[in-house]
């Protein structure tokens, strides 16, 4: 009998910290390192970096990423999924291909592209949010389809060391390792199900290991500050153990894979990706030792004809201030602060938002009503249609130091452009995906 | 009377202006308790205010859980809310305030 297949989680998150993908290469014993890299935003973000220079667009953690991993890939025999390659995975393959060069490793990179679909957009088609048209929201920056499995097995096939995407659906980066090591015919919906409901106990990370879930004194976590990231021992049938790595931080118990199995699940009876609609409320856990988890049991039912696409726009900018008041009065004197610039600058800024940081600004009010807070920070943000309009708002605020209440300290200004996000159905047939190969070995530079 | 804090653990997701609060019981035998008491109403009003929307309601045995959907949460969504925690990952422990 084969050994079973070891898949890790080496990021969670586009900024998510690098130690822990070198620490399973290293030490985990795995077979294949997913990097999950691309938030609902991310790729539109990339977008407009590639449009300012054809070069870039590719996650900007790439290079720091890979210069400390492929080392240890090449030495422990470690393949590696990523969607790293967010709006640019071409840029982002030939990236790779320079950091082997530099550091002499001979390398195979497979390149999975065809999620970029804006050419095939309808602006008249209708979003899934609100039922209203595409071009209702603003000017397109983006507009990429969530490829699955089917993409990215030819990139696997290729015997590529390193397999770059763009959007993908995030269980589908996992379970397309398995699939192929398993030679799953994707029509095994259930084998798919599990699959998927492996990738997604592990695509968030270290949220699986007690990140995200810890709280002194009722959910103690181990040891956070090295918290480890954790994998899963696949067979054959799709049924795994959890687990993580020997003297790493954190910990995976039944309480963590509960909360990240249901995480972002909005029908736990049909969790749609493209390979496959699972249901995962017939998963079984069973805590099987120290820091594993046994996962069995999700179900599928088919899979959809269309596939989702994730649509960004501009949506113009929001400015933001901040000021601090302590003490006596704390409070009144923070909202006497924010009632002075809604008079000041109310009518030209409808879209505002006034919080009271340490009193209300979270869930709009307290809970817990027994308690003046000691300190407040006032928060001001706007929207506005031009970053000259947005610095506005934090130049009012920062004017509260000397024609506001008493005591106001440490204002800070921001600026950010928003780009907004919805979602648009785009049948199977029209997204046309190709995997291109970009490699280099000694042998080749000899040539 | 006992807050929710005390009988479940809970973890908040989005997606878009959706937020999604997973309700887990620590032990298995609260479960039927929080069936009864974690009604799509006393969540609904529990949140009055922050959620704007239809909210659902998932009943999950096998994990002791409940997944409550809520729509319209989150400030119009998360890539265009002006909240400060645009994605309501701080909702988890609003809901764990209710009263059961």
């Amino acid at each position: 009998m084969r050994p079973l297949l070891r898949v890790g989680a080496g990021a969670g998150f586009s900024g998510d910290r690098l130690e822990p993908a070198a620490v399973l290469a290293q030490r985990g014993g795995v077979d294949y390192l997913v990097l999950e890299c691309l938030g609902e935003r991310t790729v539109a973000l990339a977008q407009l970096r590639k449009q300012m220079d054809p070069a870039r667009g590719y996650d900007p953690l790439l290079e720091r990423r890979m210069d400390l991993l492929l080392p240890l890939l090449k030495r422990h025999g470690v393949r590696l999924v990523s969607n790293l390659g967010a709006a640019n995975p071409i840029a982002a393959g030939e990236a790779i291909v320079a950091i082997a060069r530099k550091q002499q490793t001979p390398i195979r990179v497979a390149i999975v592209t065809g999620d970029d679909v804006l050419s095939l957009i309808d602006p008249d088609e209708l979003t899934l949010e609100s039922g209203a048209p595409i071009a209702a929201y603003g000017e397109l920056v983006s507009a990429n389809a969530y490829l699955g499995v089917e993409a990215l097995l030819p990139a696997l096939q290729s015997g590529a060391d390193v397999i770059i995407t763009g959007r993908v659906a995030d269980p589908s980066l996992f379970l397309a390792p398995i699939a192929h090591e398993y030679d799953w015919p994707l029509d095994d919906f259930d084998r798919l199900a599990r699959g998927t409901s492996i990738g997604h106990l592990l695509e968030c990370a270290g949220q699986l290991c007690g990140g995200y879930y810890a709280e002194p004194g009722r959910k103690e976590v181990p040891d956070m500050a090295h918290l480890g990231f954790p994998f899963a021992d696949v067979d054959a049938a799709g049924n795994a153990t959890l687990g993580k790595v020997e003297g790493s931080g954190g910990c995976i118990t039944l309480a963590t894979a509960k909360e990240q199995l249901l995480y972002e699940v909005t029908d736990p009876f049909a969790y749609v990706t493209p390979d496959v609609v699972a249901d995962f409320s017939t998963v079984t856990l069973r805590e099987t030792g120290p820091n594993r988890v046994e996962v069995r049991g999700a179900k599928g039912k088919g899979r959809p004809p269309k596939l989702k696409v994730s649509v960004g726009y501009h949506a113009g900018y929001v400015g933001e201030g901040e000021i601090s008041y302590g003490g006596v009065n704390a409070l009144s004197r923070a909202r006497l602060a924010g009632e002075i610039i809604r008079q000041r600058i109310g009518k030209e800024f409808p879209d505002m938002r006034i919080d009271l940081i340490g009193a209300s600004s979270l869930h709009g009010r307290s809970f817990d009503t027994r308690n003046q807070p000691y300190e407040v920070r006032l928060r001001v943000a706007a929207r506005a249609a031009t970053a000259e309009r947005a610095m506005v708002v934090g130049e009012e605020v920062e004017s509260l130091y000397t024609n506001g209440p008493a005591a106001g300290g440490g204002t800070r200004k921001y600026v950010q452009e928003q780009i907004g996000i919805v979602s648009t159905l785009l049948e199977r047939e029209r997204i046309l995906t190709q995997v291109t190969l970009r490699e280099w070995s000694r042998d080749a530079q000899a040539a | 009377m006992p807050k929710l804090h005390d009988l479940a653990h809970c973890r908040a997701g989005d997606k878009g202006n959706t937020s999604i609060l997973s309700v887990i019981a620590y032990r298995p035998e609260d479960y039927p308790l929080l069936v009864r008491r974690v009604t799509v109403q006393a969540v609904a009003k529990h949140l009055e205010g922050i959620v704007l929307g239809e909210v659902r309601r998932y009943e999950l045995p096998g994990l002791g859980a409940l997944q409550f959907v809520c729509e319209r949460s989150l400030g119009g969504g998360v890539t265009t809310s002006l909240a400060q925690d645009a994605h309501g990952k701080s909702l988890s422990y609003a809901l764990l305030e209710m009263n059961v």
